[in-house]
């Protein structure tokens, strides 16, 4: 990223019209300062992470042993679907558009968000559309039990009742990633400061300003497919059955569409994070800045001509293989353009290793052993053995957690010092980290194996041979899961008390935001500052 | 106001309001369909109208707002940038939901019906089905008890011609009366305006002839098959939004006889023209790709 030299006329509040946040609850409710609602879009992702979180150690409680012991096959079905829609719509997304929300205004220079009440009613439906889809799981016939991918015909003919919440659950929550992509891609393009040109951008407001387009893009098209099942089951039209025409294959298409590039989403603001941490820490400028910006775009538009390979077994024309096959080896360039370019910023860097960077690292290695699977995956003839195995599973999550997630966490550390104005308890950062390291990497690893061998995913019993891995796996679960409470815990510890911290807080720290004091006053930039 | 300051307003009780009755409106909705199909008695409507009730009440306070705003001036040229590329970023995820039913439809035509009649690649899946051919309109559907097919489809060159001919014009008058506004001619704007709202009405009379006459002459209905589903999805959603295009037309038009807007600074205006020429490529897609086709 280029040099940031600023004038700063205004660090203090001048404008008699500002003041500080209101009183009481209230504030909540009607605010429209992009510092509250991204703290608010924080704590309701971590608490749905907790939720999911939960679900996650139901389901590994009851694989921990081969045979059934705690809850019945149907239930279990109920704790992956549930665990798979809460972790994906409920706590990386939302997480995501809450650090856009806190960091993006101070990143460019700007006084808040463009559309500040719309940015209020965006996160203001997801406690709805959540309260919904949870009642499900209290409903006659118990929540969605159909994977999170919600394939028809079970989805639609055998579902259970409650597919109707999910749906109209899903309806609302994509109008509140729509509107918050909305609002996202005005501020960045009409909001910046003079001088911030789109190539000073910092990489996680360009990779935001990619990531909302994807969204516009893609969350009507998951509009659209619940409702073509919402007809289907109730107003008997034949999208999905092949008695009427149609085919349930559509579903997969239309899911996947919008499916591959959901999957992006989740990841590209984890590049930019990951694009801001590691300059910190290495004491370098990012090697390959604008190479960097035109790898997230071509992984983006990518990411909509390659959504068949999640459907390589379904029955597609041979022609229909060959293409999504070579479409998604592709993506392996810019990806490895990215890697590349992390690694290149590390070489010879003055580097240290505070809690940020050190989730930061794992990301870069972790992510990158996600991605191989997905190449192995992306091998048409080869995915036919690895379809609907736990080598999938294995992989996903191995781009979601030590991928998504671990940036989330990497990029709260890194910024909550600007949020609260305290230095950061490293000591019960580093705890925090190693304990998660281990955890992922014990959980999700072995599950390579036990994939390649066979195991099914979404199955709560398994074949003898298949015990010991699995055994492995929950234990690790279970460390993961407990040792997310001390990330509880350095979290409020920090808001309560700690050394004070600087405006700069990180000694190589460069960018907008670490040249306004810590904490950042509640209004920031009233006049845009002026960037060289 | 230069764009050097940018208004962030104050604390506004409508996005909580609007969520609340985002979360009623779905509530309801799923309850009452899930009662109607288990042919029980719920609650659900009533859940169902106090989320219209609340979501009428948060329009017409928050645009209340947005007027009373922009009329003290605190709008400035960035704001309305801010605005501008809202509309036009909503209009394309609105693009994106057709393109669903876009896509559905040309894969049913391309790929699955002819597989299913023992064409092409998978035409293995005529088992299912034997002795099922496959046509465009699909009359007979594999399954001719689950879904009953219908015995013709619309006739492009009648209603549907005349429905082109209609929205096409009404793109031109609304076009009139936005020129006619930057002059300020208000009479002139006021008629184009009241011109497009008329032909937007004859339009939607005539979806509903075409409609009625598709469900009592034709059979062809949303459980006749695949061919119903995407003929009533598309022209369905596409009626909805034609519907909701002329609503917004109306408090245009009303609002012109308020003496709203002004020939430089009528971005309510420009929003509704942009969404109503949207409103009008879509149905050149469908009378395309639905009708002709």
């Amino acid at each position: 990223m280029a040099t940031v030299d600023v004038d700063l006329p205004h660090v203090k509040d001048e404008d008699p019209h500002h003041h500080g946040p209101a009183k009481g609850f209230g504030r909540w409710l009607y605010t429209t300062n992009h510092k509250d609602i991204g703290s608010m879009y924080l704590i309701f992702s971590l608490s749905m992470f907790m939720i999911g979180g939960i679900m996650a150690l139901i389901i590994r409680a009851e694989l921990f042993q081969p045979g059934l012991q705690l809850v019945e096959p149907n239930f279990f079905n109920q704790m992956t679907t549930m665990h798979g829609l809460i972790m994906v719509f409920g706590a990386v997304m939302p997480a995501f558009v809450g650090l856009a929300n806190w960091m993006i205004p101070m990143q460019i220079g700007a006084p808040d968000m463009a559309l500040p009440r719309m940015n209020n009613w965006s996160f203001w439906i997801l406690p709805f559309a959540f309260l919904i889809l949870l009642s499900s799981l209290f409903m006659p016939g118990g929540a969605p039990n159909f994977g999170w991918t919600f394939y028809a015909p079970l989805s639609t003919t055998y579902a259970p009742e409650s597919v109707t919440f999910f749906i109209f659950g899903v309806h609302i929550m994509g109008a509140s990633s729509i509107m918050g992509a909305i609002n996202i891609i005005a501020t960045i393009l009409n909001m910046r400061a003079p001088g911030m040109t789109l190539m000073k951008m910092p990489l996680f407001v360009w990779t935001w300003l990619i990531t909302a387009f994807l969204l516009i893009a893609v969350m009507p098209v998951l509009a659209g497919v619940v409702t073509m099942m919402l007809m289907d089951i109730h107003f008997g039209t034949s999208f999905f059955n092949a008695a009427g025409g149609g085919d349930p294959v559509l579903f997969q298409h239309v899911f996947w569409f919008f499916g591959h590039p959901e999957v992006y989403i989740m990841i590209l603001p984890a590049f930019g994070i990951i694009s801001e941490i590691i300059p910190t820490f290495a004491r370098k400028r990012l090697f390959g800045y604008s190479s960097m910006v035109y790898a997230v775009a071509s992984i983006a538009l990518l990411s909509f001509v390659v959504w068949a390979h999640h459907m390589f077994t379904v029955g597609m024309p041979l022609v229909g293989e060959v293409f999504f096959m070579f479409a998604t080896m592709l993506i392996a360039v810019p990806t490895g353009v990215k890697v590349f370019n992390w690694v290149a910023t590390m070489f010879r860097g003055s580097m240290t290793f505070e809690t940020p960077m050190l989730f930061a690292i794992a990301f870069v290695v972790l992510f990158t052993i996600g991605g191989f699977s997905g190449l192995m995956l992306a091998i048409a003839p080869a995915d036919f053995q690895y379809h609907d195995t736990y080598f999938v599973v294995a992989h996903f999550h191995y781009v979601l957690v030590p991928g998504a997630i671990f940036s989330i966490m990497a990029a709260t550390y890194y910024w909550l010092p600007k949020w609260t104005g305290h230095q950061l308890n490293e000591t019960m950062g580093k705890l925090h980290f190693w304990l998660s390291f281990v955890g992922v990497n014990v959980t999700f690893f072995p599950m390579h194996f036990v994939g390649l061998a066979g195991m099914p995913r979404r199955i709560p019993d398994y074949a003898l041979q298949f015990a010991d891995f699995n055994s492995m796996a929950s234990v690790g679960a279970f460390i993961f899961g407990f040792s997310q409470l001390v990330f509880i815990y350095n979290v409020i510890q920090n808001v309560r008390a700690g050394e004070k911290a600087t405006a700069q807080v990180w000694e190589g720290a460069h960018g907008l935001e670490w040249t306004i004091p810590s904490p950042a006053p509640y209004h920031t930039f009233s006049t845009p500052p002026k960037v060289g | 106001m230069s764009g050097s300051t940018y208004y962030v307003p104050e604390q506004s009780k409508w996005p909580i309001l609007a969520s609340v009755s985002l979360g009623l409106l779905a509530y309801g909705a799923a309850m009452t369909i899930t009662a109607m199909t288990a042919d029980r008695d719920s609650f659900g409507p009533w859940v169902l109208g106090g989320g219209f009730l609340v979501l009428f009440y948060v329009i017409f306070g928050w645009f209340k707002d947005q007027i009373r705003e922009e009329a003290e001036g605190l709008h400035s040229d960035q704001l309305d940038r801010s605005y501008r590329q809202g509309m036009l970023w909503f209009i394309f995820s609105e693009v994106m939901f057709f393109c669903a039913f876009f896509g559905a439809l040309l894969y049913v035509r391309v790929f699955s019906v002819p597989w299913i009649g023992g064409e092409g690649d998978k035409g293995v899946t005529n088992m299912l089905w034997e002795g099922f051919t496959a046509t465009w309109p699909l009359l007979q559907t594999p399954d001719m008890k689950q879904f009953p097919g219908a015995s013709a489809v619309i006739d492009p060159w009648h209603l549907p011609l005349v429905n082109t001919a209609l929205l096409i014009t009404s793109s031109v008058t609304v076009t009139f009366a936005h020129h006619a506004l930057k002059e300020n001619k208000r009479r002139a704007l006021e008629a184009w305006l009241a011109a497009t709202i008329l032909l937007a009405v004859v339009f939607l009379y005539f979806q509903a002839v075409e409609y009625h006459e598709a469900y009592t002459e034709l059979g062809l209905t949303l459980n006749s098959g695949i061919y119903g589903a995407t003929f009533f999805m598309l022209t369905g959603f596409h009626g909805f939004h034609v519907m909701l295009g002329t609503t917004m037309l109306f408090v245009m038009l009303l609002r012109c006889f308020d003496g709203a807007f002004s020939p430089d600074k009528h971005f309510a205006f420009e929003a509704v023209a942009w969404y109503w020429h949207f409103v009008d490529v879509v149905w050149v897609g469908l009378f395309i790709f639905v009708y002709i086709l």
